[in-house]
């Protein structure tokens, strides 16, 4: 019987110096690549999008091929923060309290119509997208996006993810973007 | 039990607070007037014969070009031979208060909460009167038909992005 070989697939070096027995490069880009590929995602599904989701997590879509094959249910140890489906303004002080609980870096993916500008419910109960309340990276449009674009973004989250500076996350810019947003 | 005898039971108990008496969508729809409110659903609760002893449901409702625009609107069920009424009460916008029944029915509670929240009635003797689904900071009455469906002056809408 012939034994097939399993497929392994890696991520290309970064830019760097290479000798026999050496490779120098900087820390910006091997902790970006180690970063971006893997991600811990922490979905906060509240409606259609979330369904979405779960085709997406599952065997078919399989977004542990991006090295998010864990997700965390904890805000603590999230990465990233997908938001997925309708905000009503009730739950934002929510959804602004797991932001503030996830640890430094952080980012936000807003998926669908509804997380990204309120979508349909232009109304009095529903948050009209949460980027009134924590900034966000990433926005994908759809009513409810198939699982191919909430792939799509977030495989843009990770190209923000590997070419982020280390320094980024301790500049000005970024300290008053979240004054912003009344976020410590 | 007839609708004929039910309405024979309130007509001999409240006769001058009863305006109107119809039935719609197959059910006892009795209009009366809302100082009497608590004492007719207590009256349809507590009479051996009527004996309509639980609270199906209590709404509000806005209708702008009446004289008396708000209105509450009961529904009660009497298990044993199933039978439903549905009362309705209204009252001015300048002055909407109606007596609580969350003394006679506990379930009238949250009801009453949801009618205040959406549309300013004000419950008196309630226990706990305030809002209860909607934000705590909202500074009007949502389902009241006094504003208009495109409101220009919102800002909580990007106009941008929906080629406004």
């Amino acid at each position: 019987m012939e034994s097939k070989k399993p497929i392994y697939t890696k991520v290309d070096p970064p830019e760097g110096y290479m000798a026999p027995g050496l490779f120098a490069t900087t820390f910006d880009k091997v902790i970006g690549i180690a970063r971006k590929n893997s991600i811990w995602p922490l979905p906060f599904a509240t409606s259609c999008c979330g369904i979405e989701f779960m085709a997406t997590m599952g065997a078919h879509y399989d977004l542990g091929r991006f090295g998010s094959e864990r997700l965390s249910f904890s805000p603590r140890q999230a990465d990233l923060l997908m938001v997925m489906g309708t905000i009503a303004k009730k739950m934002a002080p929510v959804v602004q309290q797991v932001y503030h609980q996830m640890a430094e870096p952080r980012w936000v993916l807003a998926v669908g119509a509804c997380a990204a500008s309120g979508g349909i419910f232009d109304t009095y109960s529903v948050l009209q997208g949460i980027d009134r309340i924590v900034p966000v990276d990433v926005y994908v449009p759809g009513c409810p996006p198939r699982p191919e674009q909430i792939i799509d973004g977030f495989m843009k989250i990770q190209e923000l993810v590997g070419k982020e500076s280390l320094r980024r996350r301790y500049s000005m810019e970024y300290k008053e973007l979240l004054d912003k947003y009344g976020i410590l | 039990m007839k609708d004929s005898e039910i309405t024979e039971c309130l007509k001999k108990q409240f006769s001058d607070d009863i305006f109107e008496v119809d039935i719609s969508s197959d059910m006892l729809t009795v209009t009366v007037a809302h100082p009497v409110i608590h004492e007719i659903i207590r009256f349809l609760k507590e009479d051996p014969f009527l004996n309509f002893m639980f609270l199906t449901t209590l709404c509000g409702i806005h209708y702008p070009d009446r004289g008396l625009p708000l209105g509450v609107i009961y529904h009660l069920h009497n298990f044993y031979e199933n039978k439903r009424i549905r009362i309705k009460t209204f009252l001015s916008l300048n002055n909407p208060k109606i007596a609580t029944v969350t003394d006679l029915f506990a379930t009238a509670n949250w009801m009453e909460r949801e009618t205040y929240d959406f549309y300013g009635i004000i419950f008196e003797g309630h226990p706990n009167l305030k809002r209860i689904l909607n934000v705590d900071y909202l500074d009007y009455f949502p389902m009241r038909k006094e504003y208009p469906l495109e409101d220009p002056t919102r800002e909580d809408k990007d106009d941008r992005y929906f080629g406004r």
